[in-house]
Formats: structure tokens, C-alpha cells, sequence
């Protein structure tokens, strides 16, 4: 159903949900004694990363081993991309190779798009530069599911550095497509060219907004866009834009708050915020996983009718590997 | 009489105020009758526009340096086969063309390969450093009429100054690179990689804003006026920068300015493809720009179409978006670009007369360039060029001459095509075929 998962704007209504449907039968697996099934057996994921990053390499390589296909991890780091082979060489590799499926991560915005051009396998995103990252806006999206029961109609309030991350722009059109309301706070410097045309509404004053948000997803701030002037200092986006207690207190009953990872505890968040009973922020990395075997599988699964059954509910006891 | 004459073609000549079919007769390297009869051998030009050669002001030929993208014996063929009979290269080549030497080397080896004459670019600034002036005076008695530091901006306001005064000694050009660089980042990978604005946004690029372009234009024009200094605005891109330059115009300013064929024909949107073929600098911009350049073309406020040919091989462009160099071929589509994107426009946006001469008359006359862009009368060297203008065809990126591949119109049909280009009464390019 999705040749490749490049970006969420490419995602309807319709395909989200069914990914995160299936992400809820799948999570289960992870409850079993034995967290295995056989359904991408015989199938071949790189994951190819260009860019440092520990959390989603190793969802992406739990997700899937847990779907029992060979996984082999490419790392720009000690391989032949060191000794200058460019991106489309290294997809000729692969593609020599007869993967099925290359999970990518790249500073570059763009590289993953530009990959299908040169391989037949299927393309994940994970991250490329400023533009996407569209499993964590998926499992943002099923963590909100899980807990608030439904996204339609509520209210979300993403704060900080959108400009520069790729999370932000999955998430909000993953919250639009799906019919939350968002609002982007944060200081105008960080507010992407023309949010105007993003369809979601812009606050300069997180304190206003708080009250009318059930969900709360805090940017990570990154250092160094301090030396760019993007603002003055660190302790002055705390006092204006970061979460604390108090600020936590502000927000109506039930209402939750989400943060991609790795936090800068200090700067956008404090460490008792970020640890408060309404913090997402441990079942997000739970539930990556189970997204991620989800888009595997809906992109891998299926063909040749093998993989029509995924394990339900302890249906398939037989089909678990040892 | 031992010459040629070119019959049945219809002579439009900007220069010479003629668009009419006539006779045009050839005696070595000159014109020495329009509207005759036949003298000499026939050369049937039935069917076909007889024009001055095309002049462009701006074309990087790589050599010395990158010989891989280009030499300058293969960009002048790809010039001879679009029809030009002068180009003048920029100097940012290794090494930069920042004194005679590098003027010398890129005239020979110009004069060598015979298919085009080349006007070579000085640099303002040693190494295009933006520090120290070049040693002008050298290049000048070289030839040399144009100075810049094309593709780095000349950061300094005060040096911007002093060249624009010291090149009056010689009543020569300077032409900037109108980027304003704290703007855009320091370029390179971490830099602008394209247009600021909605799709940039979306697309997660660092963009190049349009105030970075306009800025810098209205700092050279403020900096320009009042001094009688000869300023050229190289590669306008945004609505702002015509209106700067069209305002500056109107009070009598000594400027000159040039538009890309891509930057009145494509727009930002293709980079949502991520296919480096589309990252050049100035980058592409949005439709209105676009609609504000061809009407800078249309009133005369942009005097030149000046290609920006840019070769790159392959392995270059074929990486991330950010790692991949800026630019794009045009030598070999540019007047096929033209006819197709502004004479046949609904509205029309330049008569064929007046595309013919943003792409030879003008841009020779901006640089004091004789010889070149008509007009096309008896004892005037026999600079012309051939094309049927009816002939419709497809862009094949590996058909060009161009060492490189790097063209946004591959798979484009276009309208008008070159059959031959003469330099002084030779063939350059006949029939189709390089001669």
C-alpha cells in the first residue's frame, strides 16, 4: 500500500490509521515470552544511517528481528562511505545485494527520496536533515491514540525549534491529517519560512496557549543554534519557552506531554516536568517499536500472500519461532 | 567574387532595425552586402532567421581547473552550437583569473579551438578573496572590460567601493555577485541550498532569502551612484532586485543587468524532486519572480539573457542535495529557451527582434564587445548566426557539447533550432554539425 514511507504529507487518513491499527496488533508480540513472528522471514533490511543515532537505529533493528527478517546495519562510520563513496554507489551496493527494504538516516534533506531513484527495495525514512521523520510522527501519533483514545479534535501545541526539525514536521501534518488542531509556539526566529502556510495556528506565548492543550510536544533545543543567534541564551529560552512545574500545572486535566528525545534537561524541559506522571515520553520508545514493525510489515508483508497474517492475539502460537 | 551568399533567410538584425527576408553576402571574414543579389557560391537559407550572433555575458568554462566539467574547448563548440560568437568566462577558475596570466592561457587556448571568441572575465579581488583589489591595469591591457568575483560576493561595502571607483580609470564594468552572505549562510553544505519560502519549509532546505539578493543590489547601486561608475547585475532572480534596478535605470544610473534563461522559465517547485539538476545560484524562484523578470526583459529594464553555464560532471551532481555543486548548463538551449518561454508566451513577452537582441545586441553594446550583436551591413565583421525557427525538438543531455550533463531542460521540447553560427565569414557550426 506505500511503495515507500518518505515523508508524512504523502500519508492519508486512511493509511495512517491502518498503520497504526496494525502497530496496536503488533504491540502485543511484545508481551509474549518469545517477542517473535515469522512474517518478513527471507527478507533483507539495511539500515543504512549517515548520521549518528542510537534510539532509532535500534528500534528500527528490534522491529525488524521481531518480524524475523535479516537485518544488516550499514554505518557511514568504518565503512567504504568513509573512503568516499557517494550515496548512489552505496545504493548500487545495496542494490546489488537484493535488499528488500533500506532504512535510512541522513543529515542531508532529500537523501532518502533521492535513493529511490537508484534501488528497487523499498525506502524508510528515518530522519533525513531538517525535512522528515515520519516513524517518529507515527508513533507519536499511536502513543496519543493509546492514551487520549483518539486525535480528531484535540488540541496540540508543539513548542520550540520547528525551523530545524524533522520531527516537528512530521508530527504536525501527522496531528492535521488526522484532525488535531495545533498551535507552533515558540520564538519567530525559530518558526519555519511562511508557517502561514503549515494550516496550523502560531503563539508567541506558551503560557496562553497551555491552558487550551491536551497535548504537549516539546522540541529538543539544539546548542548550537544558540551561536546562530536564532536566540540569546539557553537560560532565556528556559525562562520563556521551557517546562517546568509549573508551567505543567497549567495544563487542563488528562492533558499529556510528549518529547522526541534526547531531551536537554534544563532547556526545554526540567527533569521533574519530563518525569511527571502525564510525560509520554518512555512509552513513545516503547511504542516506536511496534510502529516500526507496522510500516515494515504493511511495506514488506503481503506479497505472495505470506505475510496476510500477522499473529493476532495469541492465534498463531504455531508460527512463533524459537 | 570568391565569397558565399545567404539566400531566403529573414534577417533580423536588432542593431540595424532590419526584419526582412534578404540576400546577405559573405567575403572573407566580412559582410559585404544585404539585400543583394547573389555574389559568389548560394547557400540556400530558405525558411530560416539570419541574426547577429549571440553574445553571453556569462559562462564559467572551467578551465583552468576543472578540465573534468568543461575546457574551454568544449564549452566554445557547445557556444558555437547554440549559436553564439562570443562568451565572456568568469574568473573563478584554479587559478583565478586575478591577473594576465589566466587571461592569456583562456584568449589561446580561445583561439586555438577557433569556435567562438572569448572575452575573459577579470576577478575583482585577488583569489576572490574579497580582500585586495587584482591588478586590474594588467588585465585590461589584456582585454579584459569586465571585473568580478562571480559566485563570491564582494563582502566589503569599502572594497566594493574602491573597485567600482578604480575601474573608472578604465571606464570598465564590475559586475557582483549580488548575495548578501550573512544572509544565506556561509555556503556550501551547511549554506542556502534554495529559494526561501513555503517550499523550503516544507522541503526542510536552508533557504536563500530574496532580501539576500536585493540587499546587495541596492547596496552596489547606492554605492555606484553619483561616481560614473559602470556597474552589472549579474543573474537577477527576484521581483525586488528588477524593481531596485529598474527605479536606479529610470534615474540615470550606470547599470546594466542580465536575467538566466532558467530564472525566467523554472521555478522552485522542481526542487521538491531533490535532483541536484535543479540547485543553482541565485537559486530558483517562485512564479512571481519569474512573471517580474520576464516583464525586467519586456521594458528593457534587464538588458541581457546571459546563460550562467555551469557545467558539472555527473558524480557531482549525482549526491545529497546539499553536498552537490550549484549550477546549469545553457550555452546549447538558451535560444531555443528564449523563443519557446518569451516570443511565443501568451502574452508575448519579447518580440523575436527583441529576443534577438537581449541576446546579442545588447549584451555586446553592456560590454563594449565590437564586432558582435550586429548590426549586420556591409564591412561589419560577418558574426551571424542560423536557426529555424519552426524546427521543434527534445533535449538530450548527452547530445550536447558540453563535457557535462547538468541541463534542467533534458526531455523539454523546445521551438527554434541552430542550423550554423559563422565567426568573421567561417563556419563554426554548419548544418548542424560542429565545424
Amino acid at each position: 500500500m506505500i511503495p515507500h514511507l518518505l515523508s508524512m504529507q504523502d500519508l492519508s487518513a486512511d493509511q495512517i490509521t491502518a498503520i497504526l491499527d496494525t502497530a496496536e496488533t503488533l504491540k502485543e508480540i511484545a508481551l509474549r515470552p518469545i517477542k517473535k513472528v515469522p512474517t518478513l522471514r527471507g527478507r533483507t533490511v539495511c539500515n543504512l544511517f549517515f548520521e549518528d543515532s542510537t534510539r532509532t537505529r535500534i528500534s528500527f533493528e528490534l522491529a525488524a528481528k521481531r518480524l524475523s527478517a535479516d537485518v544488516i546495519n550499514f554505518s557511514a562510520k568504518g565503512s567504504s562511505v568513509s573512503k568516499g563513496e557517494g550515496l548512489k554507489d552505496t545504493a548500487l551496493t545495496l542494490q546489488a545485494m537484493g535488499v528488500d527494504a533500506i532504512v535510512v538516516r541522513h543529515a542531508a534533506s532529500g537523501a532518502p527520496q533521492q535513493l529511490t531513484r537508484w534501488v528497487d527495495a523499498k525506502v524508510l525514512n528515518a530522519g533525513d536533515g531538517w525535512h522528515q521523520h515520519p516513524t517518529q510522527g507515527l508513533l507519536d501519533l499511536f502513543t496519543i491514540r493509546e492514551r487520549l483514545g483518539h486525535i480528531d479534535g484535540l488540541r496540540a501545541a508543539v513548542v520550540g525549534d520547528v525551523f530545524h526539525s524533522r520531527v516537528a514536521r512530521s508530527v504536525v501534518q501527522g496531528l492535521l491529517t488526522m484532525g488535531a488542531e495545533v498551535t507552533i509556539v515558540g520564538p519567530p526566529t525559530l518558526l519555519p519560512p511562511r508557517v502561514d502556510t503549515w494550516g496550523t495556528a502560531v503563539s508567541h506565548d506558551l503560557d496562553a496557549v497551555l491552558p487550551k492543550t491536551d497535548v504537549l510536544y516539546l522540541l529538543r533545543v539544539q546548542q548550537e543554534r544558540m551561536g546562530e543567534q536564532f536566540f540569546p541564551s539557553s537560560r532565556e529560552y528556559a525562562r520563556i519557552w521551557g517546562v517546568d512545574r509549573d508551567r505543567l500545572a497549567r495544563l487542563p486535566e488528562g492533558a499529556v506531554v510528549m518529547h522526541p528525545g534526547p531531551m536537554n534537561r534544563g532547556v526545554e524541559v526540567t527533569a521533574d516536568a519530563a518525569d511527571a506522571p502525564n510525560s509520554m515520553i518512555q512509552l513513545q520508545v516503547t511504542n516506536g517499536i511496534a510502529v516500526r514493525m507496522s510500516c515494515l510489515y504493511l511495506m514488506l508483508g503481503g506479497e505472495d500472500g505470506r505475510a496476510a497474517d500477522v499473529g493476532g492475539r495469541g492465534s498463531n502460537s504455531e508460527r512463533v519461532e524459537a | 567574387m570568391s565569397g558565399f551568399t545567404l539566400t531566403g533567410a529573414r534577417v533580423v538584425d536588432p542593431a540595424g532595425g532590419r526584419d526582412e527576408v534578404a540576400n546577405v553576402s559573405i567575403d572573407g571574414e566580412i559582410v559585404v552586402a544585404v539585400g543583394g543579389q547573389v555574389q559568389g557560391t548560394r547557400v540556400d537559407a530558405d525558411g530560416l532567421v539570419l541574426a547577429p550572433g549571440l553574445v553571453d555575458l556569462h559562462v564559467h568554462l572551467r578551465e583552468p581547473g576543472r578540465e573534468d566539467a568543461e575546457t574551454v574547448e568544449s564549452g566554445t563548440a557547445a557556444a558555437a552550437a547554440g549559436g553564439f560568437t562570443a562568451v565572456c568566462p568568469m574568473a573563478n577558475t584554479d587559478p583565478v583569473c586575478d591577473h594576465a596570466g589566466v587571461v592569456e592561457q583562456v584568449s589561446r587556448l580561445a583561439r586555438e579551438a577557433g569556435h567562438c571568441d572569448v572575452y575573459p572575465i577579470g576577478a575583482i579581488t585577488r583569489g576572490l578573496r574579497g580582500e585586495e583589489l587584482a591588478e586590474m591595469g594588467a588585465m585590461v591591457a589584456h582585454g579584459v572590460r569586465c571585473f568580478s568575483d562571480d559566485g563570491m560576493p564582494v563582502r566589503s561595502a569599502q572594497v566594493m567601493r574602491r573597485a567600482l571607483e578604480y575601474a573608472r580609470t578604465w571606464d570598465a564594468i564590475i559586475c557582483n555577485h549580488a548575495e548578501e552572505a550573512t544572509l544565506t549562510g556561509a555556503g556550501g553544505t551547511d549554506g542556502a541550498q534554495m529559494n526561501e519560502g513555503e517550499l523550503s519549509s516544507l522541503l526542510g532546505l536552508a533557504g536563500w532569502p530574496h532580501e539576500a539578493e536585493e540587499v546587495m543590489v541596492a547596496r552596489d547601486l547606492i554605492l555606484a551612484r553619483g561616481r560614473g561608475a559602470r556597474l552589472h547585475v549579474p543573474h537577477v532572480s527576484t521581483a525586488g532586485a528588477v524593481d531596485l534596478i529598474r527605479d536606479a535605470k529610470a534615474r540615470g544610473a550606470r547599470v546594466t543587468a542580465e536575467a538566466a534563461p532558467h530564472h525566467f522559465t523554472l521555478v522552485d517547485e522542481l526542487v521538491a524532486t531533490y535532483d541536484p539538476v535543479y540547485k543553482v545560484n541565485p537559486p530558483l524562484r517562485t512564479k512571481e519572480d519569474v512573471e517580474a523578470v520576464r516583464c525586467g526583459l519586456a521594458d528593457g529594464t534587464i538588458d541581457a539573457i546571459a546563460t550562467d553555464h555551469a557545467p558539472h560532471p555527473p558524480e557531482q551532481k549525482e549526491q545529497e542535495w546539499a553536498h552537490a555543486p550549484c549550477g546549469m548548463l545553457g550555452l546549447e538551449t538558451a535560444l531555443a529557451v528564449t523563443l519557446t518561454e518569451l516570443v511565443d508566451a501568451q502574452p508575448r513577452v519579447l518580440t523575436l527582434s527583441k529576443a534577438l537582441g537581449a541576446l546579442s545586441t545588447n549584451p555586446a553594446r553592456s560590454r563594449d564587445i565590437g564586432g558582435h550583436g550586429g548590426p549586420i551591413q556591409p564591412g561589419a565583421p560577418a558574426n551571424l548566426v542560423l536557426f529555424d525557427p519552426s524546427q521543434r525538438w527534445t533535449v538530450d543531455a548527452r547530445a550536447l557539447h558540453s563535457r557535462s550533463r547538468n541541463t534542467p531542460f533534458a526531455g523539454t521540447q523546445l521551438r527554434g533550432r541552430v542550423i550554423s553560427t559563422l565567426l568573421r565569414g567561417r563556419f563554426t557550426f554548419r548544418d548542424g554539425v560542429l565545424a
